[in-house]
């Protein structure tokens, strides 16, 4: 039997097993432009999560080497912040549209668990929806400004879906299985990002100008900050959420 | 007169149609219909916020984010105008809803229908898809044994028993952790009680809920099954016909009075007793104790199932219900608090979440009346007591007698007093025999049963996983329990003796007057 400490552990090494969750990184375009890059700092006592009692569900639990906990807060081993949704609230050009990517987002469901835990969209780009498992799940998406719908998947297969406005956040979960929460934000531009393993994340591409950016996190609220971006010369903004 | 003609149209079609727009739809005449009418419980706003609406469960519909549970369309989308009227006209079986096709004119009913609409903002946009899914007819075959049999596999495959448990009984593993969209506190249908579904119990609404999905609530679409032929529509076709088969063929009919048959010999205290297969069964309906503080608007128990017989020495009463936990259970403890912590009390002190056990009172008269007057059904008062047998699902689950003098006292007799009790839980039901002598030594404080006369019985019941305790209870009104009396001889014998006697004094007749016509033929010619 491992020990106490380890228990904190359980969370990452979980999640490591299933692959990345939250992954780094921009999803914005690359063909220059400004960048805002930035770290997710957390001070404060870490938040025990509550492990997870996965007994009901054998084929999810067989799939974990260490109990699997909640990811209401996960804090990374540097002291960061996982899973903040960071994206451009204000300041983009009037009128301006931006195409959407052609390839989808995956939202796999795997270990009774969704990868990503926390992840941005546009508007009217495929979400595809992925049960690895092969058991059960429904998926409920409870948005107030897009429709909300709750599809079932029995087995393994795949369901594509899209989101028409933007809304940050709609939460996702399966009644299946009370513990399975995920979180989207859907955006009518490319400018967002998700803090990720070592609590950082970058935005990139944005046309010179001052924004409001707004770091989400699902139990700690919201925090916004001005930035303003010229091309060349990215941009360094952190956040600090603190425990409560 | 244009109007009218149009609303006549419209009743004379059934299913109504969908209603195009410029058909009168009012709606300001709607507003006037919803304020008297829907804002009480579904708020000025239609936020589903009403003065009434705190106490129920489940919660009046919220109109401002225009989701419905019963709809034509596919998850996400908004229900169709035919689908709102249909559920003003029918209303939602099982919740407070009620329906409104009697109450309400039929331009009364489309102008409110209208009306709620204007609560969101989805129903203006144009760019939202309301396309009714194609719905195909039933296969055949429906009720015979191969198709409940697939119906079954599928069930099963499809993950049906995770909230509705193996036998449908609405208490699969995920049952206790279910919310709807509000995180209110919400059960997964109990399957054997069709005529309580939100959109009707026959196969074809199964089937288009299967379809459709209940938006806002954990229960979804299986639609993208059948278009990505992982499943065919007749298959969910037969998983429709096999849940409707779990409920009677009709719904229960209320008799007023139980018959207790005379068996010979002993009588089957067990509850799983095959002898109880041939002993015909009753339905009670329950409803919330609203009456006395803390009321209760949200039982779990919808009723129970009373058999009765005895032996002319004991009677034996076995009772069934559905309830979806073997209570106290801690798994249903987040769900106790959920139910408490949603529904509006008006306890001095708000209830904190316990671990109830489940609880079944059996109530009569302390002797039979002579005349109609009963002693006051809700567990009697003061001045006139009333006897009950009380079980509770707390190990030994043994039931006890006393004296009840209205909600807050109870007198217990002495343990040798009590009925016998036996009681099995299985898949969501309750099942429970109680017996006792007919005749006691103690007259004064125990009914003493007897056969040939009508005795006032009534039920209550409650669901500790649902919160109930103390006046938080399904309680039911005076029904009747009369115990058969034996056949005397006489009743064989009497009619064969009335049939000989008819048969000799008819013959004598025939005799008598063929007798005097020949008599008279000789005799007329020396006539008058």
């Amino acid at each position: 039997m491992r020990k106490l400490g380890m228990v904190t552990a359980a969370v990452l090494a979980g999640a490591a097993a299933l692959g990345a969750v939250g992954r780094p990184g921009s999803t914005g375009p690359d063909q220059g432009g400004g960048t805002i890059t930035g770290k997710v700092k957390f001070t404060g006592t870490k938040p025990a999560m509550p492990m997870i009692d996965m007994t009901e569900e054998a084929t999810c639990k067989a799939k974990y080497t260490m109990p699997p906990h909640e990811e209401t807060a996960v804090v990374n081993a540097n002291g960061t912040l996982a899973n903040v949704f960071v994206y451009v609230k204000t300041g983009l050009p009037a009128g301006a549209s931006y195409p959407k990517p052609a390839t989808p987002v995956v939202l796999d469901q795997t270990g009774c668990h969704y990868v990503p835990h926390v992840f941005g969209i546009m508007v009217g780009q495929t979400l595809q929806i992925k049960n690895s498992d092969g058991i059960l799940h429904n998926i409920k998406a409870k948005g107030t400004k897009n429709r909300p719908f709750n599809i079932s998947q029995p087995s393994v297969m795949t369901s594509d879906r899209t989101f028409t406005a933007q809304e940050v956040m709609v939460p996702l979960e399966c009644n299946v299985h009370g513990w399975m929460h995920a979180w989207v934000g859907v955006l009518p531009h490319p400018f967002y990002a998700v803090s990720g393993r070592d609590g950082s994340f970058t935005i990139k591409g944005l046309p010179p100008g001052t924004y409001t950016i707004e770091a989400w996190h699902e139990k700690y609220g919201t925090q916004t900050a001005t930035v303003t971006v010229a091309v060349g010369a990215p941009k360094t903004r952190d956040f600090t959420f603190a425990a409560h | 007169m244009i109007s009218w003609l149009l609303a006549a149209g419209l009743m004379a079609t059934a299913p109504i149609p969908h209603l195009a727009s410029p058909i009168t739809q009012d709606t300001t005449k709607g507003k006037v219909v919803y304020v008297k009418w829907c804002a009480g419980c579904h708020g000025d706003g239609g936020a589903g916020d009403g003065p009434a609406a705190a106490t129920m469960l489940p919660r009046p519909r919220n109109f401002t984010g225009a989701v419905y549970k019963i709809r034509s369309t596919a998850s996400g989308q908004l229900p169709t105008d035919a689908d709102l009227i249909r559920a003003i006209d029918e209303g939602l079986p099982g919740t407070a809803m009620p329906a409104w096709k009697t109450r309400l004119s039929d331009g009364g009913r489309r102008d409110v229908m209208a009306y709620l609409k204007t609560f969101s903002a989805f129903f203006a946009d144009t760019s939202q898809h309301v396309t009714p899914l194609k719905f195909g007819s039933a296969p055949g075959g429906g009720a015979g044994a191969d198709a409940l049999r697939i119906g079954r596999q599928f069930y099963d495959s499809i993950g049906c028993r995770k909230c509705h448990g193996d036998q449908g009984g609405g208490n699969g593993p995920s049952a206790p952790t279910l919310k709807d969209d509000a995180d209110f506190p919400i059960f997964a249908a109990d399957l054997h009680e069709n005529w309580r579904f939100r959109g009707g119990g026959r196969a074809e609404d199964i089937y288009r809920r299967l379809r459709t999905g209940l938006d806002g609530t954990p229960m979804p679409s299986f639609s993208d099954l059948i278009d990505q032929e992982w499943l065919s529509d007749e298959q969910l076709w037969r998983v429709a016909q096999y849940v409707r088969s779990l409920s009677p063929a009709s719904p229960p009919e209320v008799r007023d009075v139980i018959h207790a048959p005379q068996l010979r010999g002993a009588l089957p205290l067990a509850p799983d007793d095959s002898a109880w297969t041939r002993v015909a069964r009753y339905w009670f309906p329950l409803v919330g104790q609203v009456i006395h503080k803390p009321r209760w608007f949200d039982p779990a128990v919808s009723g129970v199932w009373v058999q009765a017989a005895h032996n002319g020495m004991t009677l034996a009463l076995r009772i069934s219900w559905d309830d979806r936990s073997q209570s106290p259970d801690s798994a249903w403890l987040p769900f106790v608090r959920r139910v408490l912590s949603t529904v509006a009390s008006d306890d001095s002190v708000k209830p904190a979440p316990q671990l109830w056990p489940d609880q079944l009172v059996v109530q009569f008269p302390v002797t039979i009346p002579e005349g109609m007057e009963r002693p006051y059904f809700l567990m009697g008062a003061a001045t006139q007591p009333v006897y009950q047998w009380r079980w509770t699902s707390v190990p030994p689950r043994r039931a006890v007698a006393g004296l009840a003098l209205g909600v807050e006292r109870f007198d217990t007799l002495p343990a040798a007093a009590a009925p016998a009790a036996q009681a099995v839980y299985e898949q969501g039901e309750w099942r429970l025999v109680l017996s006792r002598a007919l005749a006691t030594a103690d007259t004064a404080n125990q009914l003493q049963f007897r056969t040939g006369r009508a005795i006032p019985v009534a039920f209550f019941a409650q669901d500790g996983s649902n919160g109930e305790s103390g006046s938080r209870m399904a309680v039911s009104s005076w029904y009747f329990l009369a115990l058969d009396q034996p056949t005397p001889p006489r009743v064989y014998i009497s009619p064969v003796v009335a049939m000989a006697l008819t048969l000799g004094l008819g013959l004598m007749v025939v005799w008598r007057a063929q007798r005097p016509r020949g008599r008279g033929r000789g005799r007329d010619p020396g006539g008058a």
